[in-house]
């Protein structure tokens, strides 16, 4: 464990499910569990979206909730980054297609860490915690966050319509 | 004065691990009534199902729930199996039951977990998760997985449990229940979560019946069923006796499920101990399902069933969920009338909610 990056800020982390099956979520929450204790590096799990520097998503988003997840992302102070957990949330994964499903979390809000798996391993999401503190930290000192891809435009792309309809049409 | 409120509940709510929205119309602190709100996890499942192979189905309904994975595979498996007249090995009987009580056990106590972490105990909370963790672990050395397992394929299942594995298997379940004891006790025994949890959200016997409850909160009202007495899989050999309660409120919904816990460790032991040598599994054989099945199977939250129609070809015609959860919404509701704001948390935990199948 020497690589660990030193933080400056503790990271304050929120959970949002959209659209999983639960197999993310509980790994998710293990990983806060004393095992793997993801609070060892100053991380902490809040339920308030207004409290919290990282959005951890899991599953896919569907037309009802991307509005839920815009809210949460929205509410949050800047700087924020954003974790999407799991195939679902990166892709939509085994559900990609659905009738219900629009894919990835990056539909409607812009992405900084993708964890790959389904589930994720509880290290694989803890690595992907960290990232995203890193590029927390990142961004809070003004730096240019580490690769190109992890920008975040400050006005989250306009989601759900054109995306929806494409989807809709193929499906028609 | 009596004054009207209606206070929206979820879908992300800081004690609700499930996003289900519940609209609770108040009369000061008391609910007159809820109304649930639910789709924000539909994800379309049945319809995608209809699309895929029969056989890539097992994978599709291992993922209609993370927590209780292996069961609806289970339970997809032994409807194909009789609708396709395949008679699997014994051994793959046994080594099913093995899995799926290694998953009611680590699906209680996860939600053994959150009830304590909903009624503000956090530290039972974690020394629950870690003893779970145990569990996992024989999950992850017998099949290589943490939650979704994908050990069960048409005809049997795709890993065995050597002989060496299954004394890790025993040497890990007598440590879980070393520990069980003193965690239970603070569960049970202790003066202010008995303060949170006697006599709230009771559910009559007459009303859970009308209601349609399953699994452990139709149990703790006094209703005996459980599909495991049927027999399936191989619980017709493993002497498995039921666990009932009978005052129906939120302290013998969790005493059911704490019992429900050693009744599981046995049945694992039993199972381990009368395993017959042979095959894990069998190849299937002959045309695809032409015909309707319901499946059931006892889930850690009750009944659940599958309806499946075939037509001849590899796609199905109709794949349908109905998942205990979606039984107990009723009763939730019904419990959720009349009590007040602060103990919705622990009452809708106590039904073990699990809005992720509910929707499929
Ligand atoms: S990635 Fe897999 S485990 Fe995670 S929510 Fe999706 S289907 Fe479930």
């Amino acid at each position: 464990m020497t690589d660990v990056p030193k933080f400056n800020k503790s990271p304050w982390v929120v959970h949002f499910n959209c659209n999983s099956c639960n197999g993310c979520d509980i790994e998710f929450l293990a990983c806060l569990t004393p095992l793997y204790d993801l609070e060892r590096f100053g991380i902490l799990h809040v339920g308030n979206p207004k409290h919290a520097d990282v959005l951890v998503v899991t599953g896919s988003v569907n037309h009802r909730n991307s509005r839920v997840l815009k809210n949460v992302y929205d509410q949050m102070p800047e700087p924020k980054v954003v974790v999407a957990m799991g195939v679902c949330a990166s892709t939509g994964g085994i559900f990609a297609d659905g009738y219900n499903v629009l894919g990835g979390v990056d539909k409607v809000i812009p992405v900084d860490v993708f964890v790959p798996g389904c589930p994720a391993r509880p290290e694989a999401m803890i690595d992907g915690v960290l990232k995203g503190a890193q590029i927390l930290e990142a961004k809070h000192s003004g730096k240019t966050p580490l690769a190109e891809k992890n920008v975040i435009t400050r006005t989250p792309t306009p989601v759900a319509a054109p995306a929806a309809q494409e989807k809709g049409a193929s499906h028609a | 004065m009596i004054r009207r409120n209606t206070i929206p509940f979820g879908p992300q709510h800081p004690v609700l691990p499930e996003p289900i929205q519940l609209h609770l119309v108040m009369e000061n602190e008391k609910i007159i009534q809820a109304l649930p709100a639910v789709g924000y996890v539909h994800r379309g499942l049945e319809k995608i199902a209809e699309k895929k192979d029969f056989i890539q189905d097992v994978y599709l309904a291992e993922r209609i729930c993370g927590i209780c994975s292996f069961m609806h595979s289970q339970n997809y498996c032994q409807g194909i199996e009789e609708l396709m007249k395949v008679q699997i090995p014994d051994r793959a009987k046994y080594l099913r039951v093995i899995w799926a009580e290694t998953h009611r056990i680590h699906s209680h106590l996860l939600i053994l977990g959150l009830l304590a972490d909903a009624f503000g105990f956090e530290n039972l909370f974690m020394r629950l998760w870690k003893v779970r963790e145990q569990i996992l672990n024989i999950m992850e050395k017998t099949t290589g997985a943490r939650v979704i397992l994908g050990v069960c394929a048409i005809g049997g299942v795709k890993r065995d449990i050597t002989p060496e594995l299954g004394e890790y298997v025993l040497r890990e379940l007598d440590s879980v229940e070393k520990q069980l004891p003193e965690l239970m006790d603070s569960l049970l025994k202790d003066y202010s979560v008995k303060q949170r949890l006697v006599g709230v959200g009771v559910l009559p016997k007459d009303k859970a019946h009308e209601l349609g409850a399953v699994g452990p909160v139709a149990r703790a009202s006094g209703l005996r069923m459980d599909l495991r007495e049927t027999g399936y899989a191989a619980y017709g050999d493993l002497d498995f006796k039921m666990v009932v309660g009978e005052a129906g409120d939120c302290y013998d919904r969790t005493m059911v499920r704490v019992k429900e816990l050693y009744t599981s460790l046995d049945l694992i032991r039993t199972a381990l101990k009368r395993m017959p040598q042979g095959p894990i599994s069998v190849a299937v054989k002959g045309s695809p399902p032409a015909d309707e099945v319901l499946a059931r199977i006892e889930q850690p939250r009750g009944e659940l069933n599958f309806y499946i129609r075939g037509n001849g070809t590899r796609n199905l015609e109709r794949f349908r969920v109905r998942t205990p959860t979606f039984a107990n919404l009723p009763a939730l509701l019904h419990q959720l009338t009349g009590c007040e704001l602060a103990d919705v948390p622990v009452i809708a935990i106590c039904i073990d909610p699990c809005i992720s199948c509910t929707e499929r």
